[in-house]
């Protein structure tokens, strides 16, 4: 497309009209919250939630405003889970996410081979999350990037399901400005593109030091292509042994087998290694993810912004039935947990003992690629995309556990990562597989990325007639953005 | 339900007396009854206060050998960041804006905004610290502590509590014993920390609507918490070490030190002990807005614990309010109980790194960076240098040094008035602290509102130096001058008719109609009684208006009557 553009054979206007349309007739999907059709409509990307439903932020954030200032085209804002708190996109207050490939032709046609996977004609995929509406805009064709959200992987996790590309950046290289928290020390905003090059293209305009980030790199980050020839001979690829994960699907590890098998091949040196560490990583993860959300979302009590409750007998009523009003389940169980973890009695045993687990974690890492290895390949997650109905049955919490498994590591240690769709499954959907890359060595990681990408030849989505489906969306249309 | 002891926290008996702990029972009373609700707020170091006590005091000793307790004062004390710029954000600082005008995104905490350090704050604080003798960090941290209020629009403070930036100081300052301006005794305190932390905003109830407002142009100044260990005993103590560090925050421009408009914040830690035995069981006094406040809230919450503590009672560990109007302490009830802040990193804030010229990396940003060395070289004068310095250039004593510094504005009209006369230093002093200080006190004026500018007072020592107006006429031209007529110390002395009397017949003339009408005096005086004659001397002055040359009165005086 980007060669079309620069040859002029379709102008900006024709694309984005073309885009347009398509959001348009896949409006079932429940990808956007808002359609932003003018332009210059001013939004931060923001998680939408019941608390903040109908607050539009007055400022925007950083990597948005990058964007902007780069002539991009807004197409609006997408869902995702409230807060950003899931692995679904389920958990959201304007209904959830539909995984575009569920109406694919390939999985339809799948489907009609295989009766028992349609009994239930009102169920359908989830896209994974939290910033599923993200990657469904990106998987539909309604735009060429997508902002999302990677704190355990909540923009790697949905982009595996929707079969795109989806980046999360090392700690500290992208402005966190404008990005409603959910773990400080471990959010960075996400890109999901079509293609890695793209990927690279929107980080080359997205990093950089941020004066109203103090935990941006202040040394000066210079944007890179990635060379069309890539040769992978002087490649060191690790496997880690502790990602044979109980769960994972066979068809997943055959997947990871055959990549590591194709690097081999082409002259790249491919070497088991290990990061024992690993199997603790969600555990810790969970103590300080709930932790800072605790002290994260003590500021929604109502008085500044937000939902404020009726309820006011003295200031004290007011704020619990505020926080009760306004937060769902999950929220609130995790800022309970939260605020257990940080009692002075719980402090040590728990803040501090994840602290001291998670600079193991860092440490292994380190360990891995100060011993010759570039990139590590991975699973991205246990299987292929799951239906609603089968998604829904276990809790929150438990599919957080599940579905961040082999993600929420790069964000421990705050290194890079990509995942990439390489496949389709029995089923016809996606499977991705992930690349975690040393910090701040974007460049590198995603070339080998583009190699394999070239490799395996994803194959585009086609879609039936979509017009089928745009009878049953609920409600309507408004969270991250897409581009 | 089980009730515990709060010294032992061990399970108490049926009856209410903890069996690892006589206390209670010497005391006469049940513990249980007092304390229920404040159980927790003992710490363990309580146990052998109390314990000791009782073991080697029993009651009955206690009645026949009073015993002497005596107070113990900590100080915590908020200063306001002199800067133009909160500590985390861009918004202004001003004192007394319309509500709510100087909020940033930040401020008003917006979800998705973040903190960045005002760099001016950090100078501020180092430079505080350095004059406080304390030892800097070059790393030091920040922390969220949670609690939910009104005026808190985070829901957390960002504070320093586990790495602050300076630690181990001392304020040094002068104590003037009883109030006599003869006796001045130098005492040190011991600072512990020094940390930077974010104000918070202010809440107004309006009681009648029943409803609250909140105006957050306070919200996110920097404060620079100065915590000081329990070195002081009283009141006066406690007031006169506030007031060398406001002055000391003054003369850096770190701070303004209004304490009326909130820039200087003080609370108390109170406790009572007998010298020699534990701390007691202390108490922590708030809303105290002027050094003078300071002294009755710690010396009347003294009193108080030792009053409970000589009846038999316990002190509770609680925040207390100090209320102006009736000059006592109250519990704080939305204070009780104990509060557990959650501390946690402030994860969107890197350690704060101060460097000084052997760290400073080579090709920092000067603007980027805070080099103590630096900070060390700009340091004024302190206000004990300045005391020196003033004993030293006018040969003044040393309690008058302390006053002309410790009094606003009073150094400097000193050295005016000094400037353009040629009278001796000490005299102006004496002009300066005795009449016009006290006049200023009396009428609650303070120096830059004094009637008499520094010109007319030196005009004034002119007329006394040349001998063209006695000190007694020249006490009256300074009356004239402070009722505030527009005219100067020589337009009154004319005026007033009130120059020397040279001509020493008019003089000698008044004098003899004096002794004349004296007799019995003049008879005293050549008896042997010399003071008579201040007597005389002081009718014919009362008869000249003072304006007689006193020395020259006393001689003709002498030659009559002798």
């Amino acid at each position: 497309v980007s060669l079309a553009l620069r040859e002029g054979k379709v102008s900006p206007t024709e694309l984005c009209q073309r885009c347009l349309h398509f959001i348009r007739k896949t409006k079932f999907l429940n990808a956007y919250v808002t359609v932003t059709e003018e332009i210059a409509l001013k939004q931060a990307e923001q998680a939408e939630k019941r608390f903040l439903k109908g607050y539009i932020p007055p400022f925007n954030a950083t990597v948005v405003q990058k964007l902007l200032d780069q002539g991009a085209v807004l197409m609006g804002k997408t869902n995702l889970d409230e807060f950003a708190m899931g692995s679904g996109s389920t958990d959201t207050i304007f209904g959830p996410v539909r995984n575009p490939w569920g109406y694919s032709r390939q999985y339809q046609e799948r489907c009609a081979q295989n009766p028992e996977d349609t009994k239930d004609s009102s169920d359908w995929l989830i896209t994974g999350g939290s910033s599923g509406g993200s990657a469904a805009s990106v998987a539909s064709l309604t735009c060429f990037a997508s902002l999302g959200s990677d704190t355990g992987g909540s923009t790697r996790n949905p982009a595996a399901y929707c079969g795109v590309v989806g980046l999360k950046p090392t700690y500290g290289l992208l402005s966190r400005h404008g990005l409603i928290p959910l773990v400080n020390s471990m959010d960075v905003p996400g890109i999901l593109t079509r293609s890695v090059h793209d990927a690279a293209t929107v980080l080359g305009v997205l990093g950089g030091h941020d004066p109203k980030d103090s935990t941006t790199v202040p040394e000066p980050f210079k944007p890179f292509s990635l060379p069309d020839e890539i040769d992978v001979r002087n490649v060191c690829v690790g496997i880690p042994r502790e990602y044979h994960a109980p769960g994972l699907t066979k068809e997943i590890l055959a997947h990871w087998t055959k990549a590591a098998e194709l690097f081999e091949k082409a002259g790249a040196r491919v070497v088991e290694v290990s990061l024992p560490h690993t199997q603790h990583s969600i555990v810790c993860y969970h103590v300080l993810c709930t932790a800072e959300v605790a002290s994260n979302m003590a500021r929604f009590d109502g008085l500044e912004y937000g939902h404020r409750s009726t309820i006011d007998s003295s200031t004290e009523v007011m704020y619990a039935s505020t926080r009760h009003e306004g937060f769902n389940d999950v929220v609130r169980g995790r800022i309970l947990s939260g605020n257990y973890f940080l009692l002075k009695q719980n402090y040590d045993r728990y803040f501090v003992k994840a602290q001291k687990v998670r600079r193991l974690i860092a440490n292994d890492f380190m360990k891995v690629f100060s011993s010759g290895v570039d990139v590590l390949l991975t699973p991205t997650t246990l299987s292929d995309a799951a239906r609603y109905s089968e998604f829904t049955k276990e809790d929150n919490r438990t599919r957080s556990a599940q579905e961040d498994i082999f993600t929420q590591c790069a964000n421990m240690a705050g290194l890079p990562a990509v995942t990439l769709p390489i496949a389709l499954s029995e089923r016809n959907l996606p499977i991705s597989l992930q690349f975690i890359g040393q910090g701040f060595r974007e460049k590198n990681l995603l070339t080998v990325a583009k190699w394999y990408e070239q490799q395996v030849k994803f194959p585009l989505i086609e879609f039936q007639d979509v017009a089928d489906h745009v009878s049953e969306f609920p409600k309507t249309t408004k969270s991250a953005s897409a581009f | 339900m089980v009730l515990h002891c709060p010294w032992t926290m061990m399970a108490a008996s049926s009856a209410g007396v903890c069996t690892a702990c006589t206390i209670f029972r010497l005391s006469g009373r049940y513990w249980f009854s007092r304390t229920l609700s404040y159980n927790n707020n003992f710490s363990i170091r309580n146990v052998q206060t109390t314990t000791l006590h009782c073991q080697s005091q029993p009651q009955t000793k206690r009645k026949t050998d009073p015993r002497k307790w005596v107070g113990v004062v900590g100080l915590e004390i908020h200063a306001q960041i002199h800067s133009n710029a909160k500590l985390f954000s861009e918004s202004g600082v001003h004192f007394a804006a319309p509500p709510n005008s100087l909020v940033s995104y930040f401020d008003a905490s917006l979800p998705g905004t973040l903190p960045v350090l005002n760099r001016r704050c950090v100078e501020a604080a180092v430079m505080t610290s350095l004059a406080l003798n304390c030892t800097i960090n070059k790393k030091s941290l920040f922390d969220r502590k949670h609690y939910f209020y009104a005026d808190l629009p985070a829901g957390y403070q960002i504070t320093q509590q586990r790495l602050p930036i300076a630690v181990a100081g001392s304020l040094t300052y002068n104590l003037l014993v009883r109030q006599k301006w003869n006796q001045v005794v130098t005492k040190t305190i011991r600072i512990k920390q020094i940390q930077l932390e974010q104000d918070s905003g202010k809440s107004l109830h309006d009681d009648t609507r029943s409803q609250t407002l909140i105006d957050l142009n306070r919200a996110g100044v920097g404060l620079m918490e100065v915590v000081m260990e329990p070195d002081m005993c009283c009141g006066e103590e406690a007031a006169a070490a506030v007031r060398e560090l406001q002055l000391i925050l003054q003369a850096l421009g770190t701070c303004q030190g209004n304490m009326a408009e909130g820039q200087l914040r003080v609370d108390a830690n109170v406790s009572v002990h007998q010298p020699g035995e534990p701390l007691g069981v202390r108490t922590e006094v708030k809303n105290i807005n002027s050094a003078r406040f300071l002294a009755r809230a710690i010396d009347y919450e003294i009193q108080r614990q030792t009053d409970v503590l000589e009846s038999g009672g316990w002190i509770l560990n609680e925040t207390r309010s100090f209320d102006y109007k009736s000059g006592r302490t109250t519990p704080m009830r939305d204070k009780e109980g104990l509060q557990d802040y959650r501390f946690m990193p402030e994860p969107n804030l890197p350690p704060l790194i101060v460097y000084d010229n052997k760290t400073v990396p080579a090709h920092a940003d000067p603007q980027q960076v805070v080099n103590i060395d630096q900070i060390r070289e700009r340091l004024p004068e302190l206000p004990n240098v300045r005391r020196s310095r003033l004993v030293e250039q006018y040969g003044i004593l040393p309690e008058h040094s302390f006053t002309l510094v410790n009094e606003d504005g009073l150094m400097e009209y000193f050295v005016s008035v000094a400037r353009e006369t040629k009278a001796e230093p000490r005299k102006i002093i004496g002009w300066i602290i005795k009449d016009l200080l006290g006049l200023l006190k009396q009428h609650s004026l303070n120096v830059s509102q004094s009637p008499i500018s520094p010109m007319s007072m030196a005009e004034l020592l002119n007329l006394l130096e040349a001998g063209t107006v006695s000190s007694s006429a020249a006490k009256q031209v300074f009356q004239e001058l402070w009722k505030g007529a527009g005219s100067s110390a020589s337009q009154i002395v004319q005026k007033l008719d009130l120059g020397l009397l040279q001509d020493r017949s008019t003089l000698e003339q008044i004098c003899r109609t004096v002794i004349d009408s004296h007799q019995e005096e003049v008879r005293a005086i050549r008896g042997g009684n010399k003071k008579v004659l201040n007597k005389l001397i002081g009718l014919v002055q009362r008869e000249l208006k003072g304006r007689a040359d006193p020395v020259q009165v006393k001689t003709i005086l002498e030659e009559k009557t002798l």
